[in-house]
């Protein structure tokens, strides 16, 4: 293995951003706090259930219970899921059309997992020079010490994540005890294993590869954007002026200066480049590994205050109006045809999912006909169809079901359990025969089986059941 | 890929420095390193496999591994062995055991008309008894319980041959049941046999000729024929012996419902009593299932329909 291979594919050079401070950085810690809050801290929150474990969130896997707040769903409740699903597409695709890659910038997990992973790198590190001259360095003991002690936070932190993670899956408390004594099920390490892994080194290795190069999200939300759509965009008319972008020296201090001799705004500091998470220069342009975080607006505003220019000489605007002779103040664009489509679709999405939800079913009943025998020829000749009806308690109490049919004649129906008790979440099968005379078997196909919650008789269950004889079979009997 | 060899030799693709025919070049391309090392690490973790697992065969024996396994086998013994997915299996199916014990412990100390009014122990009963159903009985009473014209009793309807009471169903399993009918056809003359099939028919409300039913009749409950001994004077059948109720409109034996026309029926009956029965033989389950197993069988039997 000596010499050089041309088709190795290359290395990544590792980005060492500069801290900044402004709105945008501000608003982006915010958004970190809240989220880390939110997701680190709600499955120790305590939430009383009935019939149920008391965690806001449990995705109860083997029970088939979803726990969400009040809200306990099912299997059968997937269309939510799709629903949620569809909403959250949408919702995407609609902020994309306002205000570009807002999601990427500023509540992307990989964000918001790396921003903070840069931070714990700075605290340990230092600030960006620091870092590179510890990045060049020899080995020696202070390399060591500090890149040890910054890997084992990120690790400390990726374990954290991931450990969050499976608790949504389990019950938080008791998974962490059985966790460090060893006795929790192995799909539990494997994930907390597999997850800190993936979190280690997606955000302290990866980063913004994992943006440009893994992600489809980053790369098919630039379809979304439209000439209106706002997002950070360089000024390069008032940056590059008539001669391009200078660095101020004598002469070149002040902006009447500057613009007297052909030169723009741009006192070409490199302050914008040397924040970007993406390791991108945001002058070149608006281009697909930019994630809209919004800190090289932060640096450059810095910039323009200590030189006494105006702000926003890169700023969030829209291509249209940077095309425009004189280019009015951005604004957010509504009236554009395909952000109203976005819009219309998430509000009806989210109206029908809200609809189907208020209006959920307290209870879930299947009917299945025994089929093997279809039916029973008894023994003065009647004739007697089974069913098992598998009645689940869907609703958040305890609920007692009155089980009666239609289009039966009266006595007809046979049932284990007139009226079932069943606690919350829970399904019970009812075995039910329906006899009829040879007369009425021959008249009777289908009639409906009704289930009536005591305490809310108006959201009874009616289905069709089929009734099957000796008589609805074809003629073919050999004699 | 598509470029010719010489053209990419010259773009300095290492080689290992062979050359054939003056310009035949071998290129070298090494694995990327991640892969090489990631290579490494699956030989290392095979090396500690071996040394924790059963892992390598010599001759008749093998390489048992470091690893032991713990579990109680079915005389109740302790036993420790090496690592095997076999005491794996064992240790599992104790778990399950120990798991089910509670409930099968509640059914056995619950009377039937107990477990018929708790829904939930019913549906344990239940979805229990399907499976010990379909493992044990279906082979000849089929899925559903709806048996065999012909050959085996149809349990999910209302008639009994040995009674539907949930003792006298859990005696049948336990203890098994042997039907038997004599055989007509040396005994009585075929115009005898004629007439007790019509008769026969005639009390299920099959159409027969009357002449030959009031000579049935008489035949039936005659000590030439004997009928009457077993399925009694009323031709309801006894319990205590199995003698079909020949009144109703289930058959077991002869395979009446197959045929359409009185003329057939008829003929089906005639058959039975030609031959007589002797395989109505229902094996004694006692020795093989455990008092819960069958208490829950007779449960799930007695609940397909027709119990008692």
């Amino acid at each position: 293995m000596n010499g050089e291979a041309v088709a190795a594919p290359q290395k990544r050079m590792p980005i060492f951003t500069r801290s900044v401070k402004g709105k945008f950085r501000r608003f982006k810690w915010g958004m970190l706090v809240l989220a880390y809050a939110v997701y680190f801290l709600l499955p120790w929150l305590p939430w009383a259930r009935e019939g149920g474990p008391s965690q806001p969130i449990l995705f109860d896997i083997p029970g088939r219970r979803f726990y969400v707040f009040d809200l306990v769903m099912y299997p059968q409740d997937v269309l939510w899921l799709a629903m949620l699903l569809f909403i959250a597409a949408v919702f995407l695709f609609f902020v994309t059309g306002l205000v570009g890659r807002a999601f990427c910038g500023y509540y992307c997990f990989q964000t918001l997992w790396t921003d903070f992973f840069i931070w714990i790198e700075s605290k340990i590190q230092g600030e960006r020079p620091a870092r590179i001259r510890l990045h060049k360095q020899p080995w020696n003991a202070e390399k060591a010490l500090k890149l040890g002690a910054t890997h084992v936070a990120w690790l400390l932190l990726s374990f954290w994540t991931a450990f969050t993670f499976v608790v949504y899956y389990a019950p938080a408390d008791q998974l962490l005890r059985e966790f460090f004594i060893g006795t929790a099920p192995p799909a539990a390490y494997m994930t907390a294993g597999i997850l800190t892994l993936a979190t280690y080194l997606a955000a302290g290795f990866m980063r913004e590869q994992i943006c440009a190069f893994v992600c489809p999200y980053g790369r098919f939300q630039s379809v979304m954007y439209a000439p209106q759509t706002l997002a950070v965009h360089y000024d390069v008319r008032r940056g590059e002026g008539e001669k391009g972008r200078l660095v101020p020296r004598q002469g070149l201090k002040t902006l009447e200066e500057r613009h007297a001799q052909g030169h723009g705004d741009c006192v070409d500091c490199g302050y914008c480049v040397q924040v970007c998470p993406a390791g991108i220069d945001i002058r070149d342009g608006l281009q697909y590994r930019c994630i809209s975080c919004g800190l090289c607006i932060d640096a450059c505003n810095q910039i323009m205050d200590s030189a006494g220019f105006p702000r926003g000489l890169i700023r969030y605007d829209s291509e249209e109006n940077l095309a425009r002779p004189v280019p009015a103040k951005p604004h957010v664009e509504l009236r554009n045809f395909r952000v109203i489509g976005y819009g219309i679709a998430l509000a009806l999405m989210i109206g029908f999912l809200v609809y189907n939800i208020a209006t959920h079913q307290p209870l879930a009943v299947v009917v299945n006909q025994v089929r093997q025998p279809l039916y029973t020829t008894l023994a003065n000749g009647d004739v007697r169809d089974a069913y098992h009806i598998r009645i689940t308690n869907s609703s958040r109490r305890d609920e007692v079901y009155a089980i009666s049919a239609q289009g039966l004649p009266v006595g007809a129906l046979q049932l284990a359990f007139h009226e079932v008790p069943i606690k919350t979440g829970r399904s019970v099968e009812v075995y039910a025969w329906v006899r009829l005379g040879p007369q009425q078997a021959a008249e009777i196909s289908r009639f409906h089986f009704v289930v009536t919650p005591r305490s809310e008789p108006d959201k009874a269950w009616t289905g069709v059941a089929r009734f099957f004889s000796a008589a609805g079979e074809a003629d073919g009997d050999n004699e | 890929m598509s470029q010719n060899p010489s053209q990419q030799s010259q773009q300095a693709v290492q080689t290992t420095g062979h050359v054939w025919d003056g310009d035949l070049q071998e290129f070298n391309n090494p694995l990327p390193t991640w892969w090489v090392y990631t290579f490494f690490a699956t030989i290392i973790f095979a090396i500690g496999y071996w040394l924790i697992y059963p892992a390598w065969p010599i001759g008749n024996t093998y390489t048992r591994g470091f690893d032991t396994i713990t579990y109680v086998d079915k005389a109740g013994q302790k036993v420790t062995s090496h690592w095997n997915t076999r005491a794996l299996l064992m240790e599992d199916m104790n778990k399950a055991t120990a798991f089910q014990k509670p409930f099968f412990d509640k059914v056995m100390a619950t009377p039937y008309e107990q477990i018929a009014k708790d829904p939930e122990l019913e549906n344990f009963v239940m979805a229990t008894g399907h499976s010990l159903f379909e493992n044990n009985c279906a082979s000849c009473h089929q899925t559903g319980g709806q048996g065999l014209v012909g050959h085996y009793p149809n349990l999910t309807d209302d008639d009994w041959l040995y009674g539907g009471h949930y003792a006298q169903i859990a005696y049948t399993i336990t203890d098994g049941r042997h039907g038997y009918m004599p055989t007509f056809g040396e005994v009585l003359e075929p115009a005898q046999i004629d007439d007790l099939a019509n008769y026969v028919a005639s009390l299920s409300g099959i159409p027969a000729d009357p002449a030959k039913v009031a000579a049935g009749k008489h035949l039936f409950h005659s000590d030439t024929a004997g009928c009457f001994y077993c399925h009694g004077e009323q031709a309801t059948g006894r319990h205590v012996i199995g003698a079909p109720n020949l009144t109703d409109q289930i058959w077991l034996w002869a395979d009446v419902p197959a045929h359409r026309t009185a003329q057939g029926k008829i003929e089906a009956i005639r058959k039975v009593i030609y031959n007589g029965v002797n395989k109505g033989v229902m094996p004694a389950w006692g020795d093989r299932l455990s008092p819960v197993d069958i208490k829950v069988l007779t449960f799930y039997v007695h609940n397909l329909g027709g119990g008692q």
